[in-house]
């Protein structure tokens, strides 16, 4: 990689290297530095865009999923400024105008009414704050980590007996239905059966048992998904202080459609289940360990 | 009953002849005899539970979680880093070394 370098790159490598002992090395800066180009070329051009471009400033810009330059040491690119351009190929693509930028939102002048009151107001487009710090307070960057979604066991597939290991419910037998968007497995009792109602599930905290439970897929409800488990939003205003002195709120009772939603999902397990000679009996039996019985020799 | 836990009983802090390391408290699983059997064990939480005379929050009964980390020895004996070190009292003491996170 060293050889392909001309003289002069050479040169400025050794030059930044000895700084570097006398400086102290600095981190490598952004090569593009904070310009902001107000002309772009547009990606109307798929034949040079890299697949799976997301950010748009990408998409527009850096057409690529690579970095087009890289840092040799510090203050020394491995490509000159105009190399880096060339790379850009822009013989090949065809400018498509400006981006349309919006413009900032302008001030609002309101009418008042009053004699005494001036006739107009101007309303800021950018409301001041309320309020200024005395001393400028470092923030703490924002975290844009997103853990992904677990993927679902093997031995999990539904219609699968689980056993829950922790929660209200824990020790209860109970039929796995579908693994939720955010990875949840959702899960049934069925509530007559053991007295588990619809309800998410980590993973994590569950035993997957041999036991099947012959359900069909497709028959579990569409509506049955994270929105459905959603606590729904207090209103502020139920926040009153004869509320606060009296302490907890009486529990309302669950509403009318997610009783209908249960007792239609436990129809379909259940006619599976009554089909199985024991089954029910089994899955309103709580497991336990009792004594001898090490949970690493035991066949689930 | 309704035990849901391996039961377990704290040998004492990770140590060498005349150091030890009190971060690491070595743990003895019941039923578990190999180093093949605590594979199983592996990322498990464990829960010492012991109680005090002062009420907090509510209760006398209090617990200190941690979990298994790694095997110790060829005999299935196994280490265990807790959120709070464990006392040096809880030496013989039991131990409950719950079943999840579950990997089965």
């Amino acid at each position: 990689m060293i050889e392909n370098l001309t003289s002069s790159r050479l040169c400025l490598i050794t030059i930044a290297a000895q700084l570097d002992i006398r400086n102290g090395s600095q981190g490598a800066g952004s090569v593009y530095g904070s310009r902001t180009p107000a002309l772009f070329y547009n990606t109307n051009d798929t034949t040079t865009a890299s697949p799976g471009l997301k950010h748009p400033a990408k998409a527009v810009f850096l057409q690529h999923n690579y970095p087009r330059n890289s840092l040799l040491a510090a203050g020394v690119n491995k490509y000159s400024r105009s190399q880096v351009i060339a790379k850009r190929v822009l013989y090949k693509r065809k400018p498509t105008g400006a981006i349309a930028i919006n413009a900032p939102a302008a001030n609002k002048t309101v009418e008042v009414k009053g004699a005494k009151n001036g006739g107009s107001r101007v309303i800021a487009a950018a409301k001041a704050p309320r309020f200024y710090a005395a001393e400028d307070v470092a923030l703490p960057k924002k975290n844009r980590k997103h853990a992904g979604v677990a993927k679902l066991r093997n031995t999990i597939v539904p219609g699968t007996v689980l056993i829950l290991l922790a929660g209200r419910y824990r020790g209860k037998r109970v039929v796995f239905l579908k693994q939720l968007e955010s990875g949840l497995l959702l899960v049934s009792g069925p509530f007559k059966v053991n007295g588990v109602p619809l309800k998410r599930v980590n993973q994590a905290y569950v035993i997957a048992t041999s036991t099947k439970v012959e359900l069909d897929a497709t028959k579990i409800d569409a509506q049955l998904n994270d929105a459905y488990f959603a606590r729904p939003k207090a209103t502020k205003k139920a926040a009153t202080e004869e509320a606060f002195f009296e302490g907890e709120k009486k529990k309302e009772p669950l509403a009318e459609n997610k009783v209908a939603l249960q007792k239609a999902t436990d129809k379909v397990i259940l006619e599976a289940v009554n089909k199985v000679e024991h089954l029910r009996q089994y899955l309103s039996a709580k497991f336990s360990l009792s004594k001898g019985q090490a949970p690493h020799a035991l066949q689930f | 009953m309704s035990r849901l836990y391996a039961k377990g009983r704290v040998l004492g802090f990770k140590r060498a002849k005349r150091n030890q390391r009190p971060d690491i408290s070595l743990v003895q699983i019941e039923g578990v005899k190999t180093l093949a059997d605590t594979e199983f064990y592996l990322g498990k939480r464990v829960a010492f539970v012991y109680r005090a005379k002062r009420e907090v929050n509510g209760s006398k009964i209090r617990c200190i979680w941690g979990r298994i980390t790694r095997a110790h020895g060829g005999s299935g004996a196994v280490k265990a880093r807790f959120r709070n070190n464990l006392p040096a009292k809880s030496f013989g003491a039991s131990v409950r070394v719950m079943m999840y996170p579950s990997r089965v």
